[in-house]
């Protein structure tokens, strides 16, 4: 079986496709970073590939409002070539701002039909379900985060029930539209990651171990397939056992939890 | 036709912005008021309301959260109170002044297909009625900072935004030839060159030689490449010093023709002398940054600026651009270094000041604070490059004039260190367009500052846009591997002038003015030359080169221009800088002259040594006047017996935690990423809670490797009030001991010198300079450590007109901060500070005198006098080569350095860091022969100093490793939460404090 190819896509002010790229080709793959422009110019050259990435970073350095601009680009230019990818049973996985940008391009989850003021144009008729906003706290924070998954509906997270990863973001506070919207997520199984305390408990998570107020202590969602996967926290900074804050107190394993997602993604394909 | 979107939060949901506000009120004192507040968008162009609907809410707003209002500007819609509140006021970016958010909203705006000419961000408040004294607070205070942003109270007056104008070309010459002396100073001043007169007679004489007067670019070219920031004509100029040339000899003379070369270069280059093949300096005082050899394939290079003066008058855009300053320094060395971390040290004052207590023209200490860290870390993140050592001093003296230093480590391939600009290359500027925003920032940052400061020098203030800068980076790390030019440097101070200047310094340049690409029009010749606009690099491209280069570029949606060529030379075949708008020629200037021909001026330096005092009692109690009244009469505490409020031990040792300059920077730290590019080994904060104060950070930079480096850094401005030579040499030994605790191979650490004194033109000050070079000379070489880079940023002073109508000046302290880049074979042998387990031993390494001058313990307790810590050179280069050795062969599990506060803060700290209890004896201190008291034992801030733990069966090995250096075992680690300490002579402790009340004494003041 060849190794995987993964197209690593990157926007002015993405920042973490380098050690996104390692943390691939360290679990199997064959990593390609590309620009978005290069896939504006050639949509269809995603096919060519196994896994997409959008790694963390500051793409369009978050103007307006974090993952938007990149959003609407997907939005606008490559929802047809992305569709595809998606219907192919291919896999997706958003980091940090490639979770925000997952989230605002409907990648992830499929517009609804608009419940807030319409546009005259129609153009309104249907919005995003869920949003990343702003921490509670106000303020871009950097801090290691307990994690627990729930069920098996993602493919990146199998076998994995507990992580160790840093996040690192100022609009990570996951907010469904309303209460239903939120309800059907949670029994799908698709808020599959979520902060917890150190007791392992992800029901009441305060701050700082849910780090940003999301709801439900969502820190990653997945989509119905269990094929596309957004996620606060960054795997790919947790590859090393001297990436773990407790590495010099004999806490590490041999590996550093973040790999496994990666590997989960090579193994699908094998 | 101008529409305004405003964007509100949905109802029930908090309102950041306006909480914000709140907090910033409540900060300086002022009653919070009841606002709400919006984020607004100026979009000029669109004339059908459906697409600016579409603009809106398919790209502004985000449904989920928020709404939006669409209007056209006048229309009463944008101006009807929300219930309760009436009072409506906007705040804009200035024109000219960078703003990031619209200039992306207009690139997606006509993503979206929908044209537009201009787009502009403001925000918009409503408060209940304010009076016009509150609202005048208000806006200047909190919401608006003059130097940046314009402030309009009720509806916009305006139907159009400013996009400039069209320029009118005339060229202007200035009509130096006729001046006389007190003319040319006048022109200095008023045309803000501010050169000394000495330097603007010579530039007279060679104008009278060439029978011309120069235009006003080549006048403007002169005093940026020639100002003290560019050119570091003090520090690097001739000195006649007479004081101390050792740290206790007697008073001799020394006189420099160039201070730092024979200072501080002079020692590096004994010690590659003394290293031979083994040297592992690549280049040194040469480049943008300081590079040494990291690995067979890699260098790594250091830089620290400062960026003081813009930081005094608008914190974040200081800050913001002194980062991306500091970045492109490493990213424009060489051939191009890859940012790979950053540091940041900052003074100010107290950040609780009173408001009133505040000289006019300065902003409050809390606002500087609290805009320095936004502007940091907004550019660090954007960048992805982590943010993993720094510190901030705090001091009364830095209120208008606080410091901020930003450093920046590269990672450059062995091959790619050096650059060499090819006669022919075009000279190509890539990155951010040219504006109006940063003229005269170089000339103004050697200038002194002012209250009108704000006003004169507005135009030197800017934000930056790290996006556009981290796209250059991109563009220029690949550009360099597929080798596509010869050298590159960035646009710093003086702009264009100095990077072309510098660039084309042997061989000459001519450059097009007229084709730089400007953010708007009306640019004359001479703005565009010297703009700071930040953002820009310029790169010398082979014409061979050219298309690939251009295309690298395209495709990354960065803009390159060819604006000149290298290689330009007058009749006699000497090099030249010629200028030229619309094939008109605006400058030329001699190279010669323009880097050569600044007269040497001799500066006078004088050091007197303060005789040593005994520590004593500042100041009569209730008296605050400042400064502190010296009652040198008192009697001096004999050792053991202080007066009764200094005996509480557990007291001062909770105060010592609190005081600022020790106490928890978590709040700043956890804003700025420090894990981004994976490497990260030691974190800041460290410890069971990850909240530990490290010693010195441990990334990671190749991530197939396990070769690390190592950051750490060194400031101490109060031991500089004894003697500065011993703050300079207790700076270098806290950077490098920071980096050996957590197992930086001493023989392999890199510093780097930033000198920021007060005015230079007074002899004591430059002369307090010199004590400090002269021990940076002799600490260096006795350690082995070489100095490879520096900076330095005088005239940091700020003078001011108080109430009584007098002139008032505060000088801040003189400050040396050492930055230090070690190295780490393996980062699995680093340690981190927090105790690990009980049972284990502890170990004090290093040897404790009497030193308590300078010191926490005497901050805490205001005493004054006492004698400063001292350094031990080659002791300590024993100590940090033995102690090294232990940590490297597995023998340590924690290391702390002992510093402010010195044995009992450094005890603190591991317990608490790590949950464990600890338990010390002070005997067992003695017992190594060393000075006897429990406050010297204590809290004397000795140099040269660590606690060790180590595990019972490695306890022998351990000695035996150390012998030959001052190490005794003083107690261990235990179950339990209190940190107790056994005094001398008796099994009563002195220190007896549980684990959650130091934490707390800790964290607590700037738990913000």
């Amino acid at each position: 079986m060849p190794r995987p190819r993964v197209l690593i896509l990157r926007a002015p002010g993405t920042n973490c496709d380098v050690e996104t790229a390692f943390a691939f080709e360290t679990a199997g793959a064959a990593p390609d970073v590309w620009h978005l422009n290069r896939l504006l110019e050639t949509p269809r050259g995603a096919g060519d590939f196994q896994i997409l990435c959008i790694p963390g970073g500051f793409s369009y350095g978050d103007d307006i409002a974090a993952g938007r601009i990149f959003g609407n680009q997907i939005r606008h230019h490559l929802a047809g070539a992305l569709g595809d990818f998606k219907a192919a049973g291919k896999l997706i996985l958003g980091i940090c701002n490639g979770f925000q940008v997952l989230i605002k391009s409907g990648i992830l989850l499929d517009d609804v039909p608009a419940k807030n003021p319409p546009v005259p144009n129609g153009e309104g008729a249907t919005e995003p379900p869920a949003t990343l906003t702003w921490n509670d706290t106000g303020r871009f924070e950097d801090r290691w985060v307990r994690l627990v998954t729930i069920g098996d509906r993602c493919v990146f997270l199998r076998g994995i029930e507990r992580m160790y990863l840093p996040m690192a973001h100022a609009e990570g506070k996951f907010v469904a539209r309303d209460a239903d919207i939120l309800g059907a997520l949670d029994r799908n199984g698709q808020i599959a990651l979520r902060y917890a305390t150190s007791t392992g408990d992800c029901r009441t998570v305060p701050y700082p171990d849910n780090p940003n107020g999301a709801q439900l202590n969502a820190a990653g969602i997945c989509d119905e397939t269990g094929h596309v996967l957004g996620l606060m926290p960054h795997p790919e900074r947790h590859l090393d056992p001297t990436n773990h804050p407790h590495w010099t107190r004999g806490e590490a394993g041999t590996v550093g939890d973040g790999l496994k997602v990666f590997q989960n993604a090579v193994e699908y394909f094998a | 036709m101008l529409w305004e979107i405003d964007i509100a939060c949905r109802p029930g949901l908090p309102n950041r912005a306006a909480e914000g506000v709140a907090t910033a009120a409540a900060d300086l004192g002022l009653t919070p008021p009841k606002l709400t507040a919006l984020q607004g968008y100026l979009v000029q162009g669109p004339t059908s309301r459906a697409d600016v609907e579409r603009i809106a809410r398919g790209l502004l707003a985000d449904g989920v959260v928020e709404t939006a209002l669409v209007a056209r500007v006048g229309d009463g819609a944008l101006t009807e109170p929300p219930p309760g509140l009436s009072q409506l006021i906007h705040v804009l970016p200035k024109p000219g002044v960078m703003d990031p958010v619209a200039q992306s909203a207009s690139d997606a705006i006509a993503d979206l297909g929908i044209e537009v000419e201009a787009v502009r961000t403001l925000k918009k408040y409503w408060f209940e009625k304010l009076d016009a004294k509150s609202l005048d607070v208000l806006a200047r205070k909190v919401l608006a900072n003059d130097a940046i942003e314009q402030v309009v109270v009720g509806p916009l007056t305006f139907d159009r935004l400013e996009i400039g104008q069209p320029y009118r070309y005339e060229l202007k010459h200035v009509a130096i030839r006729e001046m006389d002396d007190a003319a040319l100073m006048r022109l200095s001043r008023e045309g803000q060159l501010y050169l000394q007169l000495a330097e603007m007679q010579a530039i007279r004489a060679y104008y009278r030689d060439a029978k011309r007067d120069p235009t006003d670019a080549e006048l403007e070219t002169l005093a940026q490449t020639w100002s003290e920031h560019c050119s570091h004509k003090t520090l690097g100029g001739r000195i006649a010093y007479r004081g101390p040339l050792t740290a206790d000899g007697g008073v001799g003379e020394r006189r420099f023709d160039s201070m730092l070369k024979e200072t501080i270069f002079a020692a590096t280059q004994q010690i590659r002398k003394d290293l031979g093949a083994k040297d592992w300096c690549v280049s040194v005082f040469k480049d943008n940054a300081g590079i040494v050899r990291f690995d067979d394939a890699w260098n790594v290079c250091f830089k620290v600026e400062t960026h003081n003066h813009p930081s005094a008058l608008e914190p974040y855009g200081g800050a913001n651009t002194g980062v991306g300053g500091v970045i492109r320094d490493t990213l424009g060395t060489g051939l191009g270094a890859k940012p790979i971390c950053n540091t940041d040290v900052f003074c100010f004052a107290e950040p609780d000041t009173l408001a009133d207590d505040l000289p006019p023209g300065t902003l409050h200490p809390k606002r500087v604070m609290k805009g320095v860290v936004s502007g940091v870390r907004d550019y660090g993140n954007r960048m992805g490059i982590p943010t993993v050592n720094g510190a901030i001093c705090f001091d009364r003296r830095y209120l208008g004039n606080p410091l901020v230093f930003c450093g920046n480590v590269g990672l450059i391939p062995r091959d790619k260190s050096f650059k060499e600009v090819q006669a022919g290359d075009h000279v190509v500027a890539i990155g951010g367009r040219t504006g109006r925003d940063g003229i005269h920032g170089a000339t103004f940052s050697s200038a002194e500052l002012t209250h009108e400061s704000e006003s004169l020098s507005g135009g030197a203030v800017q934000i930056g846009n790290a996006v556009t800068e981290k796209m250059v980076a991109d563009v220029v790390l690949q550009a360099r591997d597929r080798g596509l030019f010869t050298a590159l440097t960035d646009c710093g101070a003086g702009g264009f002038s100095s990077a072309v200047g510098e660039m084309g310094q042997e061989l000459g340049a001519e450059v097009w003015l007229e084709r730089a690409p400007l953010k708007y029009e009306g640019l004359s010749y001479t703005e565009i030359w010297i703009s700071e606009a930040q953002e820009r690099m310029v790169l010398s491209v082979p014409p061979a080169k050219w298309g690939e280069f251009q295309a690298l570029c395209a495709g990354e949606g960065v803009e390159a221009t060819i604006i000149g060529r290298f290689g330009h030379a007058n009749a006699a075949g000497q090099p030249r800088l010629e200028l030229k708008y619309a094939g008109k020629s605006v400058a030329d200037l001699d190279m010669h002259f323009l880097h050569d021909g600044r007269p040497p001026v001799v500066r006078e330096a004088t050091y007197t040594p303060q005789p040593e005092q005994p520590l004593a009692v500042a100041r009569v109690p209730g008296a605050s006047e400042a400064p502190p009244q010296h009652v040198w009469g008192a009697a001096p505490l004999a050792p053991g017996t202080p007066p009764a409020s200094q005996q509480d031990h557990n007291a001062t040792l909770l105060k010592i935690l609190g005081s600022l300059n020790v106490a928890s920077k978590e709040w700043v730290i956890r804003q700025y990423d420090h894990e981004v590019q994976g490497g990260s080994v030691v974190k800041p904060l460290t410890g069971v809670h990850n909240d530990g104060p490290s010693d010195a950070a441990v990334i990671r930079p190749v991530l197939s490797s396990r070769r690390g480096i190592v950051v750490g850094c060194g400031i101490n401005p109060r031991y500089g009030e004894l003697d500065t030579w011993h703050m300079a040499a207790s700076a270098i030994d806290e950077a490098v001991r920071n980096c050996v605790a957590v197992g930086a191979d001493p023989a392999r650490i890199a510093i780097l010198d930033n000198f920021c004194w007060g005015d230079c033109e007074k002899p004591e000050t430059l002369g307090s300079l010199v004590r400090a070079a002269l021990a940076c000379h002799d600490v260096a070489l006795a350690l082995g450590t070489p100095f490879v880079s520096g900076k330095d940023s005088l005239n940091n002073e700020f003078s001011f007109v108080d109430s009584a109508g007098q002139r008032q000046s505060i000088a801040i302290p003189p400050t040396l901060l050492i930055s230090a880049l070690g190295q780490i074979d393996d980062v699995s042998r680093a340690v981190t500070m927090d105790l690990k387990r009980p049972g284990n031993l502890i170990y004090l390494v290093g040897a404790t005198h009497n030193e308590l001058g300078g010191s926490h313990y005497a901050l805490i307790h205001d005493l004054t006098g006492g004698r400063v810590p001292r350094v031990d050179p080659q002791q300590a280069r024993r100590t940090f080569v033995t102690l090294h050795r232990a940590i490297n062969g597995g023998l340590v599990r924690a290391c702390h350095d002992l510093s402010e506060g010195g044995l009992a803060v450094a005890a603190a700290e591991m317990a608490f860091a790590g949950g464990l209890g600890l338990q010390l004896n002070l005997d067992r201190m003695t017992a190594a022969g060393r000075s006897a008291s429990d406050v010297v034992l204590l809290f004397s801030e000795s140099n040269t100093r660590f606690l060790c733990e180590v595990a019972a069966e490695k306890a022998a090995e351990f000695e035996s490793t150390l012998a030959g250096v001052s190490c005794a075992r003083i107690g261990e680690v235990v179950q339990g939460s209190r940190l107790a300490v056994a005094g001398l002579g008796t099994a009563a402790p002195v220190i007896d404090v549980s684990l959650v009340d130091l934490k707390e004494a800790w964290q607590a003041p700037l738990r913000w």
